[in-house]
């Protein structure tokens, strides 16, 4: 697997953030009355932007993406376990 | 009439949702070499993302809308679900299963079944499960259509194309790694929807403090000790003291035992989560990792729940209050839906919405996923088509996502047509559920159990729960689907929960017993059969060089000791 979820992740809390932050900038004050007077798109906004931004800066160094158990001193004794047992299928 | 009116922001964040659950399949798809990598996401996927997918995939929207509705019906108690229904069985397959799952290199629960006992145990799982897949994701489906309809005026067959169409692309192209990645991005969307809300609905009960007065006089109302919705175990000491029906020993061992147990440590829908890891020490960690979220769920699900009852007795500034039905009871099904339209603007009612959608759709998919790979493994392979090319499995496991959703579609129709068929095949399921845990508990930590000694023994315990219930009726109901067809009822509970931990109860003593008394009839296999199967034959996994976080010893210590802390302080 050479994708990081991460990368997707971010992508999305990103524009999802820019998205709210905008609109809560935007939108009329009136608009809040049912939540009670927050800005909720603002703030959450601006909290979901900056989510978004963090998991793109990690899946980016992309330490702990996902890899093949192989790669792994675990990984590889399990593997090697298998092939001793002959349980691989392929 | 709708009840929620959605503005283009709404409709965007919704279609942006959409593009990226596509867009995951998309990028996924040339990944999908080999049948393991389809079925088992080829087992890579690291601990922290098979974590929080564990956590999802049982984390549908009848779960979410179900545990508020729960919250406002029964009040903090409905905790119990959570601290001790899920978080101690969580551990226990993480430390003490998890080296026999994944050491085995079992591809499904079944085939488990198969390497450990024989034929017979694992084909009567596989087939009852698979069942089960199809059932839930299509009673999923059908309750994503009826809450459309209701809230936002969504035609039902749109609905359910729609939702059908999106999850069968992305596990077609993606298969289980698609399905994982889409849960990890349902998990932080639900926290994302979810959190706002519960803010803006404390700030409008008044705080902690508030909830608490007001619930007060909701208890008295309903006759029941001020505390009976706030504290979760003092009012446990007779089913006629808290609004659930049940007493702490139903709970502990029908609950906390049976149930949770047979649930977490078996249903091959989580499972497969933990068997997709990238190593062993990864796949013991995932129930751990999945269960610190977990632990703190109650208050995104559960704690809406208690807001919206305790606002809909006394007033609060804002105006919310559940509607009642029309025979007059309060419609706690849709308490989160309609205090998502109450409190959210333009914008995050979009986000909200979304967070709903995703956990319906991710429901549906972890059903589908785990229903393909049972068909393809444990019934196609085994008894269909033996000994064809991996390439041969990979494209009967594609086939079997179209198969499983058309199933699942075709479910949703029956469901609107024949909504108690749908019951009855539901009950059925829970019998056939209710007895599995001591199977594996034999079948793992006690080597002289036999097959036919877990065959019989799952039969009878199935059995067990059958009678139990067709002789037993909670109170206030009807004989018939809630029990008591079996002709005359001998014992009548309190409630129809303490019915349901006790039919458990049964269920798992009468397979216990009968699985230690026919394996002790029958001829054990030879030890080194067995070996890498049960846990006295069983190289201990290593983890002494790793740091604390990394091991799952030290992990299950932290995670129960939060839990105790956490039923102490709402005790």
């Amino acid at each position: 697997m050479n994708l990081d979820i991460r990368l997707p992740i971010g992508g999305l809390f990103t524009l999802l953030g820019l998205l709210l932050t905008g609109y809560g900038l935007m939108s009329d004050a009136s608009v809040y009355r049912r939540s009670l007077g927050h800005n909720v798109n603002l703030s959450w906004g601006l909290v979901v932007l900056a989510f978004g931004l963090l998991f793109l800066w990690m899946g980016r160094k992309g330490t702990s993406g996902a890899r093949p158990a192989e790669t792994e001193p675990a990984g590889r004794e399990t593997e090697a376990r298998e092939h001793r047992l002959g349980l691989e299928h392929d | 009439m709708t009840e929620i009116q959605l503005h283009a922001i709404d409709y965007v964040i919704l279609a942006l949702y959409f593009a990226f659950v596509l867009g995951i399949g998309v990028a996924l798809r040339r990944q999908m070499r080999s049948s393991t990598d389809f079925f088992l996401s080829g087992r890579s996927i690291p601990a922290w993302v098979a974590g929080l997918a564990f956590l999802s995939a049982n984390l549908g929207a009848q779960e979410v809308i179900g545990m508020a509705a729960s919250g406002a019906k029964y009040g903090i108690a409905t905790s119990h679900f959570y601290w001790i229904g899920a978080i101690p069985a969580m551990v226990f397959v993480g430390v003490f299963m998890m080296p026999f799952y994944y050491g085995s290199r079992a591809r499904s629960v079944p085939e488990y079944l198969k390497l450990r006992f024989d034929e017979k145990t694992r084909g009567f799982n596989a087939i009852t499960f698979a069942g089960m897949t199809v059932i839930s994701s299509g009673i999923s489906m059908y309750a994503m259509g009826l809450l459309l309809g209701v809230l936002l005026g969504w035609d039902f067959n749109f609905s359910v194309l729609v939702s059908a169409v999106i999850v069968l692309a992305y596990i077609f192209l993606g298969g289980l790694t698609s399905a994982i990645y889409n849960e990890v991005l349902q998990f932080f969307l639900i926290v994302a929807g979810f959190l706002p809300l519960v803010y803006l609905g404390l700030q409008d009960v008044g705080g902690w403090s508030g909830l608490t007065a007001r619930l007060a006089v909701t208890a008295q109302q309903h006759g029941f000790a001020a505390g009976a919705y706030t504290q979760s175990w003092q009012h446990m000491g007779s089913p006629a003291s808290n609004p659930m029906g049940v007493e702490w020993f139903g709970v502990a061992m029908g609950l906390g035992f049976v149930l949770s147990f047979g649930y977490w440590t078996t249903d091959f829908l989580v499972v497969q989560r933990a068997m997709a890891a990238d190593s062993m020490s990864a796949a013991r960690r995932t129930p751990l990792i999945a269960a610190f979220p977990k632990m703190m769920f109650p208050f995104l699900v559960i704690l809406p729940g208690m807001i919206a009852i305790a606002l809909t007795t006394q007033a609060g500034a804002s105006g919310f209050h559940l509607p009642a039905k029309a025979d007059g009871t309060l419609n706690y099904d849709l308490t989160i839906p309609l205090m998502l339209g109450h409190y959210f603007p333009a914008g995050m009612l979009g986000l909200g919405l979304t967070a709903l959608m995703a956990s319906f759709m991710s429901g549906m998919a972890g059903n589908v996923t785990a229903f393909n790979t049972v068909w393809t493994y444990d019934i196609y392979q085994a008894y269909l088509q033996k000994g064809k090319s991996d390439a041969h499995y990979l494209w009967m496991g594609r086939m079997a996502t179209v198969g499983g959703i058309a199933l699942s579609v075709a479910t949703a129709y029956a469901t609107t047509q024949f909504n108690n068929i749908m019951d009855m095949l539901q009950l059925v399921f829970a019998f056939v559920n209710a007895p599995l845990f001591a199977t594996f508990l034999l079948g793992m930590f006690w080597r002289r159990t036999t097959g036919h000694g877990a065959f019989t023994g799952l039969v009878s315990g199935t059995l067990a729960a059958a009678v139990h219930h067709g002789l037993s009726l909670p109170a206030g109901s009807s004989v018939g689907i809630k029990g008591g067809w079996l002709g005359s009822v001998m014992h009548t509970y309190p409630s129809e929960m303490a019915q349901n931990f006790w039919t458990a109860i049964w269920a798992w003593t009468t397979c216990f017993v009968v699985t230690i008394v026919v394996s002790l009839l029958t001829r054990p296999r030879p030890a080194e059969e067995l070996r890498g199967l049960v846990y006295s034959l069983t190289e201990r996994p290593k983890d002494e060089g790793e740091p604390w976080f990394r091991r799952p010893g030290p992990l299950a210590v932290v995670v129960l000791a939060m839990t105790l802390v956490l039923n102490l302080i709402f005790f």
